[in-house]
């Protein structure tokens, strides 16, 4: 029962992990720039396409295909962000949700032509698979190199945000726009590098994800809960705020499909509801 | 319910504080019925936060707002318009969609009880429609009736912002540095009308002319720092040693 | 600031109305929310009266245009003049269907009322729903909207015993409108039946959005910030509105079950919320003849291109958003009186507003 119950929490964690990746460059990009996306899913997919085809098209290995998925991601962010969604940052909040609906179906679309509505298998390496042994307890192998993964991305991530030029930089775009600007940054450059970083994450991610979360073409709008989940209760623009949203959304969703799988997906929309009914204003409230 | 409403605008050790930063510290200010009562202080003296406190727009960290013999710390800014106190905002904060006479009309059909009315049409009401027009005839607006807001002046947009304040009736009228943006010509214009309001209309306003505030204030506090610095007559505060350190570089514009 | 062009209050660009010359100088002429039908509305509204004629074989597919147009106009009331953006409005709808439907297959088949009780169904969960609603910034009610819609969604799929799951709602015996009036095959009673409530129903809300009430939504939607401060409770106004919202998409979803005489968990699904944004948005919001002009277009389209792969459909209609969104923020009605304000303008000579 105890086994039982760690290996919820702990599959729960792993999923949060993915979650939180995810769903972290959404979370700047809408503190800093007040936009809302709900394509977001959409970069995530197509990293998890991308792996799909280096994996079985070229045949090159599960580890080297996550980089890529990553580049690949980043880059479309960033072509997107500078020919289309800066020109929305200033328009309202409908406009942006009718604009991302409308890139979520055309890449919804394009996925179910490309690469056909069914699921896509993939094939883990042989040391990725099966179970280790983890204080005392059997764990899923791809499990634990997930939540590997996501801690060293995410110190990273810390250490670029509080250490680097580039992440005061973030930080006080995310803080105050015009301020920043006065204080010569180039509050435009920031954005778009930061949009296409967190597309970035968002790619590996989905990656990373498809042995957990799945793939097929309507993977932006299946997840489109959950990430915006992450960062309205978590609180956009910060970090800390989505990684607790992420984990202990991901904790009583496994928790809630495992142990009372007749209700499974309520749990979650319930614990929404009352997450936002609690806290407003996100789980960490933003300085300032 | 007595024929005289008390109308005694009371606050006692208001204070607002954002983490280190102190905005408003202990502030007990007293505003008797029919006041004309300027405040004053320099940049950043708080005195904005202060009128949002009285007016609910932030609640205060300490202290207490008694409007009368009520309490009216809790209250939410729309309940204590429907009390009587009516701001205006430093910042124009108009209905930018909507024609002038659209947004008194407005105003007026909140204050008069209408605003569940769905089964007959805006333009049939007429009393409405007069007492809009006679306002913002006093107001020189009444050929700007059918302009839609976001399309006029700058000069005349602030018109609009006192027109929807003195829509309400209020039995105290704080405004935000009335005259901010316009002309000197237009600003006196525009106190006239603010001084031909009833005598027992309380008046607070935020100014930083100090030509206006010497000719239309009765009483004049001063704020610096988010603390009261010294309060009295317009020749009281003209003497003031401390006050023309404060104001020493300064400008009176600005 | 919303994908509205800056027009005021009135449903129709509003013509005048003369105040009375009191003591002061001649008044202009005043421009207000009034209740004048302009001639292109009463054509607009005798061209279904038309193609009942005309068009026979057409009738149900007509039928769907306007409940479809009356779910937009439910939609538009809180989207287009109370500035909440929602995406989860067919929870109200199917609502509304699945209390019709269920009525009808448990016994009581009559339509009015059961048509009204779906109304009341949606409104109520409405009214429950809207103090969820109102008080969050945008992502908050994006949330909840698009939480409450999915959690309905699953509880519908869920407990199939009573909704039939995925295989729908059958067995559905609607009785004869007041006892004369059988549905039949052509679907010439359900157009009628459609149409009328349709009518009655903009009628209504037509008078609503031009008085003092309706004009306070708009005063939301615009200058949010001072609305408190001329006293207005905004919370408790969208309240209202946000509850006869959800009841006239009951209706909705009503009629659409007792004239197909079935219902399906699509009626709630998350895609028939966001085809339903669409729709309002292509015909303009803020209007109420948006939702109307957005449904006959749409769906319209639909019919024609039926024959495409589905996924074609699904990446021209992402396209059209993104095109509306940067070059059209008005929709086809926002076009329109925009191009109709340029040709006054240039041939009569100075123009007060477009």
């Amino acid at each position: 029962m105890i086994g039982n119950f760690i290996g919820v929490m702990f599959d729960g964690i792993a999923y949060g992990a993915l979650l939180f990746l995810i769903s972290v460059g959404l979370s700047v990009t809408m503190g800093m720039m007040n936009f809302i996306n709900l394509a977001h899913g959409a970069f995530a997919m197509l990293g998890g396409y991308v792996c799909v085809t280096i994996l079985n098209q070229l045949g090159l290995p599960f580890l080297a295909s996550l980089p890529v998925a990553f580049l690949a991601s980043a880059v479309v962010g960033l072509v997107l962000e500078r020919s289309l969604y800066r020109r929305l940052y200033k328009a309202s909040h409908l406009d942006q949700v009718l604009f991302s609906i409308g890139l979520t179906f055309m890449a919804v679309a394009g996925a179910t032509y490309v690469w056909g509505p069914t699921q896509q298998p993939v094939h883990l390496p042989d040391w990725l698979r099966g179970q280790v042994s983890l204080l005392g307890l059997d764990v899923g192998a791809y499990r634990v190199f997930l939540i590997g993964v996501v801690v060293l991305v995410t110190a990273a991530l810390g250490l670029l945000i509080e250490r680097t030029r580039f992440g005061a930089q973030i930080r006080a775009s995310v803080d105050n726009q015009v301020a920043a600007a006065g204080l010569g940054i180039n509050v435009s450059r920031v954005f778009s590098l930061t949009f296409a970083l967190g597309s970035g994450l968002a790619g590996l991610g989905g990656g990373l994800g498809i042995d957990v979360l799945g793939l097929d073409p309507t993977f932006p709008i299946k997840y489109m809960v959950y990430f915006l989940l992450v960062v309205a209760v978590g609180g956009a623009g910060t970090i800390k705020g989505p990684l607790l949203a992420a984990v202990i959304l991901g904790i009583f969703d496994v928790a809630g499909k495992y142990y009372v799988p007749e209700i499974g997906a309520f749990v979650i929309y319930g614990l929404m509801v009352l997450l936002l009914i609690l806290f407003p204003a996100g789980l960490m409230r933003r300085r300032g | 319910m007595s024929t005289m409403q008390n109308t005694t605008l009371r606050t006692e050790g208001l204070s607002k504080q954002w983490g280190a930063f102190k905005a408003n510290s202990d502030v007990s200010l007293t505003f008797v019925p029919g006041a004309r009562h300027a405040l004053i202080g320099p940049n950043g003296a708080g005195k904005t936060t202060f009128i949002n406190l009285l007016t609910g727009g932030f609640a205060p960290s300490s202290g207490k707002v008694f409007f009368g013999d009520d309490d009216i710390t809790s209250l939410p800014q729309h309940e204590r318009v429907k009390r009587g106190m009516t701001r205006t905002f430093q910042i124009n904060t108009l209905f930018a969609g909507l024609t002038v006479l659209e947004s008194v009309v407005l105003a007026i059909s909140e204050r008069r009880g209408l605003q569940y009315v769905w089964h007959k049409t805006v333009a049939q009401q007429s009393d409405v429609i007069d007492e809009a027009m006679a306002l913002l005839a006093s107001l020189k607006l009444d050929g700007e009736a059918n302009s839609i807001t976001r399309s006029l002046a700058y000069g005349k947009q602030r018109l609009v912002e006192i027109a929807l304040a003195l829509a309400t009736r209020p039995k105290v009228l704080l405004l935000d540095e009335p005259a901010a943006g316009i002309p000197s010509a237009e600003s006196k214009e525009l106190f006239e009308v603010i001084a031909q309001l009833p005598r027992d209309v309380t008046i607070v306003f935020i100014e930083h002319d100090m030509g206006l505030v010497f000719r239309f204030a009765e009483r004049i506090t001063v704020l610096v720092g988010g603390k009261v610095l010294t309060e009295g007559t317009p020749a009281e505060i003209a003497a003031d040693k401390r006050v023309k350190e404060v104001y020493l570089g300064e400008s009176e514009h600005e | 600031m919303s994908a509205t062009t800056p027009t005021s209050a009135s449903a129709a660009a509003a013509p005048t109305t003369s105040a009375k010359t009191t003591a002061m100088s001649p008044l202009p002429l005043l421009r207000l929310p009034n209740d004048r039908w302009k001639p292109l509305e009463i054509i607009f509204w005798l061209l279904p009266v038309a193609a009942y004629f005309v068009f026979p074989d057409y009738l149900i597919l007509i039928s769907q245009i306007m409940i479809v147009g009356l779910f937009a106009i439910s939609l538009d009331l809180i989207l287009g003049y109370g500035g909440i953006v929602s995406l989860g409005h067919a929870a109200f709808f199917g609502l509304g269907a699945y209390t019709a439907g269920l009525l009808s297959a448990h016994g009581w088949g009559e339509p009015i009322s059961g048509m009204l009780l779906g109304a009341i169904v949606a409104a109520a969960f409405g009214y429950i729903i809207s103090f969820l609603v109102v008080r969050g910034n945008d992502l908050a009610r994006l949330m909840v909207t698009l939480g409450i819609g999915l959690m309905l969604f699953e509880a519908a799929n869920k407990a199939a015993f009573i909704t039939g799951g995925v295989d729908g709602l059958s067995g559905m015996m609607v009785d004869k409108i007041f006892g004369v009036f059988e549905f039949d095959l052509n679907g010439k009673v359900a157009y009628i039946y459609s149409f009328v409530v349709l009518f009655i129903l903009f009628a209504v809300l037509r008078r609503l959005v031009n008085s003092p009430f309706g004009l306070s939504l708009v005063g939301i939607r615009e200058g949010g910030r001072r609305m408190p401060a001329i006293g207005v409770n905004v919370n408790q106004r969208l309240t209202v509105i946000f509850t006869i919202s959800a009841a006239i998409a009951g209706v909705a979803g009503a009629l659409l079950a007792q004239t197909t005489q079935f219902v399906g968990l699509d009626v709630l699904g998350f895609p028939r919320s966001a085809e339903l944004l669409i729709i309002l948005v292509l015909g303009g919001t803020g209007r109420l003849y948006g939702g109307l002009v957005g449904a006959a277009i749409f769906m319209l389209a639909q019919d024609y291109l039926s024959g495409l792969n589905p996924a074609y459909w699904q990446f021209w209609i992402g396209l059209l958003l993104i095109v509306i969104v940067l070059f059209a923020r008005g929709g086809i009605l926002g076009g329109l009186t925009l191009i109709w304000g340029n040709l006054r303008k240039s041939s009569a000579g100075k123009g007060e507003r477009s």
